[in-house]
C-alpha cells in the first residue's frame, strides 16, 4: 500500500505542445489508408468484438462446405471435384448476399448517418478518392469471401492428385468469375447502402434487390422453360445480378449453366451479359460519385 | 492567413456571399453573423470544396480555386454538427483522421495521444464515443481538427450546445490553440459576447456582406454595457433613481432597461461604458450617495447590436 511508487504515478508531466515537422504523405496515402481501414472494417477488424461475429461466421460458413467437399474427394480418391469452381459462388449466393447486406451499410451508411463524410472531404482526399477506396475495399472483401473457398477447392484437388492442367484452368476461370461477381455485388450493395443513412434500411434494400430479382427471374425462367421457350430463359437471366454472372461464365468461362434446363446464353448473347455486367459496375461507380457530390460538408 | 477579394457565392435563389473582401492575419479571429449570414459557405469556399461564383480567395497564400488539396493538408476543420461515430473510441477515431490527413501510422498514434491530452481527454479516450458528454464530444471534434498540426483551424460554432462552464472551458482552449500551440484560429459564432473574450480580431458578416472588421478592443470599448444595481437607504428610498440622476448629471448615457417583467428589473440600470473611467465613476457616485453596490457587470451583447452603428437605446436587447 505505502510503496513510494504511488507518488510517482500521480505526478503530472506537463510536456508542452510539440509541433509536427514530420512527413505528410498526402492524398494517395490517405486513399490507401481509407481502403485498408474499410477492408479491415468489412471483417470487423479494428472494431468491436460484436461486429466481428457476423462477417467471421459468414466467412466460415462459406469455406466449410468447400473443405468438406475436398475431404470427401481426397478420401474417395475421386478424379474430379463434385462441383465446378465457377459453380460454388452460385450455390452459396445466399451467404454472399447476407454478407453484402451486413457489410455494405456498415461501410458507407455509418459515415453518412454520423456525418463523418465532411471530415473526410475537409482533408486532402477528394470525392473520387473516397468512392474508389470504399468501392475497392468492398469488392476486395467480397473477393476474399468468394475466392477463399475456390482456393480451398483448388488446393484440395491438387492434394487429391487430380489432373493439374484441368484443375488449374478451372481454378483460374473460377477466380475470374468471383472477381467479376465481387465488383458487381460491391457496386450494387454500396449504391443501395449509400442511398440511406439508416443502416437497417440499407440492409433490407440490399437483401430485397438480390433476393427479389433472383426469385422473380428464376420463377419466370422456370415457367418459360416449362412452356418450351428456351430463348426467353436466356434473355431473362439479364435481370438479376447472380444470373448475370451465371450467364457470363456459361458463355466465356466454361461453366455449366444453372438456368432451368441448363439453357445458358451462347457466346453472342453472352457478350450482352458481359456488357450489362460492366455497365452495371460502371453505373454503380457513377451513382456513388453523384451521391457524394451532395454529401460533402 | 486568409484574404478574400470581392468573393461572391450565388445559389439559384439566394446570394450567400456578396462581394466580400477582407484580410485576416494570424491570431484568433472571430467570424460573427446570424444564422444564414454566410459563415458556413465562406468556410466551404476557403477549404476549396465549393467554387466561388465570383472573386478570389487565398488561404495561407494558396489560391482556393486551384490549391484546395494543399490547403486542406495545412488546415483543420471542426464542423458545427455532430460528426463522430459512436461505436469507436476517441483514440481510434482521431488516429484514423490523422492518417486521412497524411500522417504516417506511428506519427498518427503519437500525435493523437498528444492532442487528446492537450484538449483534456484522458482515460476516457479508450471508451466508445457514444458514451461521451457533449463537452467531451466537442473536445474530440477539436482534437481531430488539430491532430495533424495545421497552421490554421476553422472552428464552426465550437460552443454550440455547451453549458456555461463547458463554454468557458472551450473558449479557454481555443485561446490556447493560438497562444500555446501557435495555430491561428478562425472561429464562428452568433454570439459576439463570447468572442470578445477570446479573439484578437472580430469580423462581422450579415447577408453575405462584410459589416465590420476590427480588433476586439474596439468592440469592447464602444460596445460594453454595464448593468448596475444598488441598495436603497433611508436617505435615498429609491436608490436606483438617485444613482440614475447623479450619473446623468455627470454625462453618462443611460439606456432604458428591457428586462421589464423580470424580478428586480426596475432596479437595474444599464449604461454605456466608454472605458475604464466609467467603472470608476459609477463606483464613486454610488459611494458618494452612501448606497450599497449590489452588482456592476458587463452585459453580453447580441449580434443585432452591431448591425446598427449607433444602437438606439430603446432597441438594445441586453442579454
Amino acid at each position: 500500500m505505502s510503496t513510494p511508487n504511488s507518488t510517482a504515478q500521480t505526478q503530472i508531466h506537463n510536456i508542452g505542445y510539440r509541433k509536427y515537422d514530420g512527413q505528410r504523405l498526402g492524398r494517395a496515402y490517405a486513399r490507401r489508408s481509407l481502403y485498408s481501414q474499410s477492408l479491415r472494417g468489412a471483417y470487423g477488424l479494428g472494431r468491436s468484438a460484436k461486429s466481428k461475429v457476423t462477417p467471421m461466421i459468414l466467412f466460415a460458413v462459406m469455406c466449410v462446405p468447400a473443405a468438406i467437399i475436398v475431404a470427401v474427394a481426397v478420401a474417395t480418391n475421386a478424379t474430379k471435384l463434385p462441383i465446378e469452381y465457377t459453380r460454388y459462388a452460385i450455390v452459396t449466393q445466399a451467404i454472399i448476399g447476407l454478407y453484402l447486406a451486413a457489410q455494405a451499410p456498415q461501410s458507407v451508411s455509418r459515415d453518412l448517418r454520423f456525418k463523418t463524410v465532411p471530415l473526410y472531404f475537409s482533408r486532402p482526399i477528394e470525392r473520387v478518392d473516397y468512392v474508389v477506396a470504399k468501392f475497392a475495399a468492398m469488392a476486395t472483401a467480397l473477393f476474399i469471401l468468394t475466392g477463399a473457398p475456390v482456393i480451398v477447392l483448388y488446393v484440395g484437388s491438387l492434394l487429391a492428385k487430380m489432373d493439374f492442367t484441368t484443375q488449374t484452368k478451372g481454378f483460374a476461370q473460377g477466380m475470374v468469375s468471383v472477381l467479376l461477381l465481387s465488383l458487381l455485388f460491391a457496386g450494387i450493395g454500396l449504391v443501395m447502402a449509400a442511398l440511406t443513412p439508416r443502416r437497417g434500411f440499407g440492409v433490407a434494400a440490399v437483401i430485397a434487390v438480390l433476393t427479389i430479382s433472383f426469385g422473380a427471374v428464376s420463377t419466370v425462367q422456370a415457367i418459360a422453360d416449362a412452356q418450351g421457350s428456351t430463348g426467353a430463359v436466356e434473355w431473362l437471366g439479364l435481370f438479376s445480378p447472380i444470373t448475370l454472372i451465371d450467364g457470363v461464365q456459361t458463355a466465356f468461362l466454361g461453366a455449366g449453366s444453372s438456368f432451368p434446363g441448363a439453357h445458358g446464353p451462347g457466346a453472342g448473347l453472352g457478350l450482352v451479359y458481359l456488357l450489362v455486367v460492366l455497365a452495371l459496375i460502371a453505373g454503380s461507380y457513377g451513382a456513388l460519385m453523384r451521391r457524394y457530390r451532395k454529401a460533402g460538408l | 492567413m486568409i484574404a478574400t477579394e470581392s468573393l461572391s457565392k450565388r445559389f439559384p435563389r439566394v446570394t450567400a456571399l456578396d462581394r466580400l473582401s477582407m484580410d485576416i492575419g494570424p491570431g484568433v479571429t472571430g467570424l460573427v453573423g446570424a444564422n444564414g449570414a454566410g459563415k458556413s459557405t465562406l468556410i466551404k469556399i476557403l477549404l476549396g470544396l465549393s467554387p466561388a461564383s465570383e472573386g478570389r480567395a487565398e488561404v495561407l497564400g494558396l489560391d482556393v480555386a486551384t490549391k484546395g488539396g494543399e490547403i486542406r493538408e495545412r488546415v483543420g476543420y471542426m464542423p458545427e454538427h455532430d460528426c463522430l461515430p459512436p461505436d469507436v473510441s476517441a483514440t481510434e477515431f482521431v488516429v484514423h483522421m490523422a492518417r486521412m490527413s497524411g500522417l504516417p501510422p506511428a506519427a498518427a498514434r503519437e500525435r493523437t495521444a498528444d492532442t487528446l491530452r492537450h484538449v483534456g481527454l484522458y482515460e476516457e479516450r479508450y471508451r466508445p464515443i457514444g458514451g461521451y458528454s457533449t463537452g467531451m464530444k466537442q473536445r474530440v471534434k477539436l482534437a481531430q481538427a488539430l491532430v495533424h498540426d495545421p497552421d490554421l483551424v476553422f472552428l464552426d460554432e465550437p460552443t454550440n450546445g455547451l453549458d456555461p462552464v463547458g463554454r468557458d472551458e472551450m473558449l479557454g482552449l481555443i485561446r490556447r490553440v493560438h497562444t500555446d500551440f501557435g495555430i491561428s484560429v478562425l472561429v464562428t459564432s452568433h454570439l459576439l459576447g463570447e468572442l470578445e473574450r477570446t479573439c484578437d480580431h472580430v469580423v462581422v458578416i450579415d447577408g453575405g456582406k462584410l459589416l465590420r472588421s476590427s480588433s476586439t478592443s474596439d468592440f469592447t470599448q464602444t460596445m460594453a454595457t454595464l448593468a448596475v444595481e444598488v441598495t436603497d437607504t433611508d436617505a435615498h428610498p429609491d436608490g436606483t433613481r438617485a444613482v440614475r440622476e447623479a450619473l446623468a448629471a455627470r454625462g453618462v448615457t443611460l439606456q432604458a432597461t428591457t428586462e421589464e417583467g423580470l424580478p428586480g428589473a426596475g432596479h437595474i440600470l444599464l449604461l454605456e461604458a466608454t472605458g475604464e473611467e466609467t467603472y470608476d465613476l459609477v463606483r464613486d457616485t454610488v459611494a458618494e450617495l452612501g448606497l450599497g453596490l449590489v452588482r456592476m457587470e458587463q452585459r453580453r451583447h447580441h449580434i443585432s447590436e452591431v448591425f446598427k452603428d449607433e444602437p438606439a437605446p430603446e432597441e438594445v436587447t441586453a442579454r
